[in-house]
């Protein structure tokens, strides 16, 4: 039986000043519909690659991406990707940005008022329809974040895929998205793969935790079945024995398979390490 | 106690209110006095080092001398209004004559065409500079937006713009001059073949800026956005139109800032060698007079040049504010 989306054999070698990189060997990943898929790793390993290849934006020099039966093989918006740095166009406001997306999918199949009707209704979604009006820096971090969600759900897109979306923010507002972000999930069962290095938001959002082994030729070293009953509540989960369970198998993942990475040039200019977060006392 | 504070507040809010006064008035009147100082000290400097300059055309001008050919020069621009004026009448008057002698006589209306003034000379190098200007961008911009969005054409054509860059405009103007004239034969012809010549001369000289900058500012759009505009599947027009150009326009305004300057400046060497009307003319009309007054009058230009060529840039400037999202990196 085929699944939803399909990662079959997935290779990729980038050719670089000092010869051929091997990224990725390997990955192989099944997911369904309606799946909360967090992809973890320790940075540098090749989890935006992964994504990008899912996206269509870098082409696999082996294996491929099968979407609902269909090969991927260029960017589209039934994958629609948000990025780490909102990637907003600053030249035009919140609901022109939402807006060019959704004219675009939707050109020939919604009127104008259609059109406007539902870019306003994704902004809804994200709570951001009050500054519709207002340009990209005027808002802070997170709004900016959610509009680039928003305008990411407007193209009803099959698969929804995420860059550490919540990198940049602080911790509280990166949680209130998080709360938001599972809500909208609920309500549309989307399926998502999400990059993420902090352990809790992973555990707290998936229904999968695939953790990736360190580059070069990186490759899928474990996955975490997270089978926590939904909707679930971050105060709650602190003090459940079986989320901290899922939470150890990640960190020592992490940090006793994986170690971090020796400190390489190359790696020192990356600055997303994955985050060690204090063990909690329950 | 309560009354006591709601004094202290209102006293302090005024306290501060008369301290933001002063910093801001002191941020106006403070580079006013600097400068202005600055103006005098090098007035006095040229004027006591053009006193001792003798040339043979008499003394070198200073400030003083430039005060007085300005006034001069606007003397003798009212004095060729008045007779254009005169003769317009004259000619009114002379058709009426004729018509009342015979009316079936055909009236000739004729344009004056007295001597170039100042003024006039000024109309026409700004009006010579806008056209070339115009042409440079309406090629620079759209060969500018190509060679960012394609490396291969850039490296086909990076040569070509690095060579044809550093030419002078001297070089070009006896070529441009035998392309006008071999090239342009109308009977009537809509533009003066001068002023063509002085317009295509600043225009392939002021491409180069506007070309590298737009290159630039194209080349180093944001990839994220470009991979929204892919994944959005914009077509290629509606990705340049939406994507490219708004990102790369604070770029394109430095580009077009940079080639306003130079166009004005080769404007005037062009007009000079090539006889061309305009400012440069003007000037080497003057140097040609020798009269005990042409130097004075050479340095009136210089200045008007100077200024024009200021107030251009900073029209450029507010152009820049007012189109650029990018508000940040507005230079000076
Ligand atoms: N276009 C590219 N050219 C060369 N090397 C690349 C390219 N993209 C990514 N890489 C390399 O592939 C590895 C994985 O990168 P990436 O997927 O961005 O890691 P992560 O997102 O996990 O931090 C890194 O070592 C990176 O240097
Ligand atoms: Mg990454």
């Amino acid at each position: 039986m085929q699944k939803f989306l399909e990662l079959s054999n997935i290779g990729i070698e980038f050719s670089t000043d000092s010869g051929v990189y091997r990224a990725l060997t390997d990955v192989v990943l099944k997911i369904d519909q309606g799946e909360f898929i967090t992809l973890i790793g320790h940075s540098g390993c090749g989890k935006s690659t992964v994504l990008n290849i899912v996206a269509g934006l870098l082409q696999a020099t082996e294996g491929g991406v099968i979407l609902s039966g269909r090969e991927v093989t260029s960017p589209g918006p039934d994958r629609a990707v948000v990025f780490q740095n909102h990637a907003l166009l600053p030249w035009m406001t919140v609901y022109e940005n939402v807006e060019l997306a959704v004219k675009q999918v939707f050109k020939g199949s919604k009127s104008k008022i259609e059109i406007e009707q539902w870019s306003m209704h994704n902004l809804e979604l994200v709570h951001m329809q009050h500054v519709h009006y207002k340009m990209p820096h005027e808002l802070s971090g997170g709004m900016k974040q959610r509009v680039g969600i928003a305008r990411c759900l407007a193209m009803q897109p099959k698969v929804l895929l995420m860059d550490e979306p919540f990198g940049a923010l602080d911790a509280l507002t990166r949680a209130h998205l998080q709360d938001s972000l599972m809500e909208i999930q609920k309500d549309l069962n989307n399926t998502v793969i999400m990059i993420t290095h902090d352990v809790d938001e992973a555990v707290l959002l998936s229904d999968r935790i695939v953790m990736m082994t360190n580059g070069p030729a990186a490759t899928i070293g474990e996955v975490a079945v997270v089978d926590l009953p939904r909707p679930r509540d971050r105060v709650q989960l602190a003090d459940d024995p079986h989320y901290t369970q899922i939470r150890q198998q990640v960190l020592s993942f992490l940090y006793d398979k994986q170690k971090l990475p020796s400190i390489s040039p190359k790696s020192q200019q990356q600055d997303n390490s994955v985050k060690i977060a204090a063990p909690k006392v329950a | 106690m309560s009354q006591n504070s709601i004094v202290d507040g209102n006293f302090l809010a005024d306290m501060n209110r008369n301290k933001l006064f002063n910093i801001r008035l002191s941020h106006i009147v403070k580079p006013l006095c600097v400068s202005s100082v600055g103006i005098l000290f090098f007035l006095i400097i040229w004027q006591s080092a053009a006193n001792r300059i003798e040339t043979s055309l008499g003394q070198f001008p200073g400030p003083m001398q430039v005060w007085e050919q300005s006034l001069n020069l606007v003397d003798d621009y009212q004095r060729e209004r008045e007779r254009e004026a005169a003769f317009y009448v004259r000619q009114s008057e002379r058709n009426a004559e004729r018509l009342a002698e015979n009316p079936d006589t055909e009236i000739r209306e004729r344009m004056y065409t007295g001597q170039a003034t100042f003024p006039g000379q000024i109309v026409t190098s700004l009006y010579t500079v806008g056209f070339g200007f115009f042409l440079a961008s309406i090629i620079a911009i759209p060969l500018g937006i190509i060679c960012g969005l394609s490396e291969n054409f850039y490296i086909a054509i990076n040569p070509i713009i690095q060579i044809f860059k550093p030419v002078s405009p001297l070089a070009w103007l006896p070529l441009v001059t035998m392309m006008v004239s071999a090239l342009y034969v109308s009977d009537d012809p809509m533009f003066d073949k001068s002023f063509l010549n002085s317009a295509f001369t600043v225009a392939l000289c002021s491409l180069w800026p506007t070309v590298i900058n737009t290159t630039l500012g194209v080349a180093s759009i944001d990839r994220d956005l470009i991979n929204v505009s892919r994944v959005i599947q914009l077509s290629t027009w509606k990705h340049v139109q939406k994507i490219v150009l708004p990102s790369a326009v604070p770029v394109i305004f430095t580009g077009l800032r940079l080639s306003l300057a130079t166009g004005w400046m080769v404007l005037i060497a062009a007009e000079m060698l090539a006889q061309n009307p305009g400012l440069g003319k003007f000037i080497w009309d003057e140097f040609q007079n020798g009269s005990s007054d042409s130097l004075g009058r050479i340095m009136v230009a210089v200045v008007v040049i100077g200024f024009i060529g200021f107030l251009l840039d900073q029209m450029m400037l507010a152009l820049q504010r007012r189109f650029s999202w990018d508000k940040q990196t507005i230079v000076r």
